[in-house]
């Protein structure tokens, strides 16, 4: 099957329903292809807590001060121009979002801001009750729904963009329910696929966050910046076995109750790791890295709790008031088994957010032709750390305006379609042979298990070395031909599909960190402890033949971070 | 804890049948978990769907439980015999994938 677009957009999170809005307005045709269902499958809509907008609302703020804070995040690395963009272009389309009724909580007349993890002041708005993520992503569809020449299509996995000449003018996808492959062409091509946190063993992600977007904006000639930085949470949830929650449930709990952090000998160990840093994380002892470093210290010491974190404690805290701040979080909590009043939960680092991603500019292309991206896809505007609620704005103040400039990237080009360019993808999804005996799935487990003990928060050259090897090897082993199972619905076909992208996206992660020989933000080295001010540099990554080709930058900073 | 999975199977135009897996599970685990032990273990080829895992914020892994139509990832295992099919008033796909998005967010392909 063959389709034709004008802007073709790659994923249906916040950043690629921003983006198809844009670009329908300003009078372009648009398909948005998921791999999942519209709306469904990526981070957006599992997201439960807060976005950040300097509005004013609650206290007098200005963009500025925002900015001041996610620079600051960002230990120096981050895009300020894009990191600009992120917190003056925020509380316009927070408010915008409002029009469309997702509903932000209200404090009386004005819509309610709290004080969130490195934020100068209460800049945070959400939805109750924990209910942020699935009404921004009902309210971007609903708004999709209603704007003339977008075509949703679900169940459709891209599989590789089509470069004619240097030029993005389409992609290849494989239509799930039936293996259908279909050719798309499009004048212009918005990556908004999300992030890669899929590639560890601990995450919060869906199975649709493999990095895929990364994968083809790297084998379309684009270049990523920064993939060395993954933001691990401190406190994901690791047990009792807990469903119907967002892993990341316990951060406004700990942030507005004080939960306290023990180890396995009962001990709250925080203040050991304490440092004169405390800045970035508001009224926590310690930041988000560094409480990732804290507990995956008391594991590796013999001190962790059972299923390997460390345990949290709201014990100390009586039950009305536990009730009064999350009562319907408490009823959720007590039919999974679990009462705070007399248990201690288990906790421990997971991967939750990638500040790496393709390159863009301030008007979201890409270095090729045609391609743009947005969202949690590109990297720049979090340098080496993010700031709690920054990823949800960005990907609406990114989404937005990738569909503008898509759009008019697209009516002031002709389209470029060769289907002599799709040949290549196509093959590759004609080639595949029936055969189920490798056990894909099981491979994608051994890659999460590699990237989280070599790859993880806490790096050393040795692992990072053994690491690229074994993925090496395991791209060997999955070889150039895929293998399938069925037509419909090809769960063999897709893994193949995912771990081709998975192997390329986890190497891109692995080779910058190994060039990194310093401790900053996210990437903490045991062997280069400390942050180096040599470093207060931008790695980027491309393609050159069957290696990456590496390079160096020196951050866009105009502003000397507070 | 043991429990046997009795999932019915199949793709349209095909005569449906019934596979049965052993499960090992822990407490609390769900039928999701359940699910994709199974792919990782034993068959591979097993298909279901669903984004979040473990969120209930997807909505993609509804099907049929022990008779009622339920989210795989908020049901538990439990020991014994669970029986899973696909949701009866959906189009099929295959084993317990369905046609679940409303049409106008598909593909019409006739395979
Ligand atoms: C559990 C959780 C909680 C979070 N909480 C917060 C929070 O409270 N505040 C905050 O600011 N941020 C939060 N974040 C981060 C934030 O949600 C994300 O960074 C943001 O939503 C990303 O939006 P996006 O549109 O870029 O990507 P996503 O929402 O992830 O969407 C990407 C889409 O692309 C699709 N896709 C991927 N590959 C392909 C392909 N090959 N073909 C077709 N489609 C494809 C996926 O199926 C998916 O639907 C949270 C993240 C998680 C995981």
């Amino acid at each position: 099957m063959h389709l034709e677009t004008d802007v073709l957009i790659i994923g249906a999170g916040g950043a690629g329903m921003y983006a198809a809005l844009e670009a329908a307005k300003a009078g372009a045709s648009v398909i948005i292809a998921d791999r999942s269902l519209i709306g469904r499958g990526g981070a957006t809509v599992m997201a439960q807590m807060t976005v950040a907008a300097a509005l004013g609302e609650r206290a007098p703020d200005s963009w500025e001060y925002h900015l001041s804070d996610t620079l600051a995040a960002g230990r120096g690395l981050c895009n300020e121009d894009l990191a600009r963009l992120v917190c003056e272009d925020g509380p316009h389309r927070i408010r915008e979002m409002d029009a469309w009724k997702v509903g932000w909580a209200r404090d009386g007349e004005h819509i309610a801001q709290v004080q969130a993890p490195g934020h100068d002041r209460p800049r945070c708005v959400y939805v109750d009750v924990l209910s942020t993520g699935p009404a921004v992503s009902k309210t971007l569809r609903t708004q999709l729904i209603h704007a003339p020449d977008i075509k949703r299509v679900g169940d459709l996995a891209i599989v590789d963009l089509v470069v004619e000449d240097g030029i993005v003018c389409g992609a290849v996808a494989h239509h799930m329910p039936t293996g259908t492959p279909v050719t798309i062409a499009a004048k212009s091509v918005i990556i908004a696929t999300g992030g890669l946190t899929r590639l560890y063993r601990r995450n919060s992600a869906s199975s649709n966050m493999g990095g895929d977007g990364y994968a083809l904006a790297l084998r379309a000639g684009a270049e990523l910046i920064d993939m060395e930085f993954v933001q691990f949470f401190p406190i994901g949830h690791l047990a009792p076995r807990l469903v119907g929650m967002d892993p990341i449930m316990w951060d406004p709990f700990r942030y507005k109750l004080g939960g306290k952090l023990l180890n396995a000998n009962m001990r709250e160990f925080e203040d050991d790791y304490a440092t004169k840093d405390k800045r970035s994380d508001g009224n926590y002892v310690l930041t988000r890295d560094l409480a990732t470093y804290a507990i995956t210290s008391e594991v590796a010491a013999g001190r962790g709790s059972p299923a390997g974190g460390a345990y949290l404690s709201f014990q100390h805290v009586p039950e009305d008031v536990l009730r009064k701040n999350f009562g319907p979080v408490i009823d959720k909590l007590a039919a999974n088994g679990i009462d705070l009043t007399k248990q201690n939960i288990e906790v421990a680092p997971i991967a939750h957010y990638h500040m790496g991603g393709v390159r863009v500019d301030t008007q979201m292309r890409t270095g090729v032709d045609g391609l743009f991206a947005c969202g949690e896809a590109i990297g720049g505007s979090n340098g080496a750390n993010r700031l709690s609620g920054n990823a949800i704005t960005e990907a609406f103040v990114f989404g937005a305006l990738a569909g503008v400039e898509a759009a008019k990237y697209a009516k002031a080009n002709t389209s470029v379609w060769s289907a002599k360019a799709a040949a290549p993808a196509l093959d590759l999804l004609g080639s595949a042979v029936k055969d189920s005996s490798h056990n894909l799935a099981e491979r994608v487990v051994a890659l999460q298990a590699l990237m989280a003990d070599k790859v993880g928060p806490f790096r050393t050259d040795a692992k990072l070395a053994e690491a690229i090897v074994e993925i090496d090897a395991m791209i060997a082993e999955l070889g150039t031909r895929p293998v399938s199972s069925a037509a419909a619905f090809d769960t063999v076909l897709l893994d193949w599909l995912d771990l081709r992208n998975m192997l390329l996206v986890a190497k891109s992660v692995a080779v910058p960190a190994r060039a990194r020989t310093e401790s900053r933000g996210a990437h903490q080295r045991d062997d280069y402890p400390g942050l180096d001010a040599a470093w207060t540099i931008n790695q980027t990554l491309s393609l050159q033949g069957e290696g990456f080709k590496l390079d160096r930058l020196v951050p866009n900073a105009k502003r000397v971070a507070a | 804890m043991k429990t046997k999975l009795e999932i019915k199977r199949g793709a349209p135009g095909e005569t449906p049948h019934v596979q049965t897996y052993d499960v090992k599970f822990e407490a609390g685990q769900s039928v999701l978990d359940g699910l994709r032990m199974i792919r990782r273990d034993t068959d591979e080829t097993l298909a279901f769907r669903f984004a979040c895992i473990n969120a209930n914020a997807c909505k993609e892994c509804m099907m049929v439980i022990d008779g009622d139509i339920d989210y795989a990832c908020t049901t538990r295992l439990k020991e014994g015999v669970m029986k899973l099919s696909p949701l009866p008033k959906k189009a099929l796909v295959r084993d317990l994938v369905t046609e679940i998005a409303p049409p106008d967010e598909r593909l019409k392909i006739t395979p």
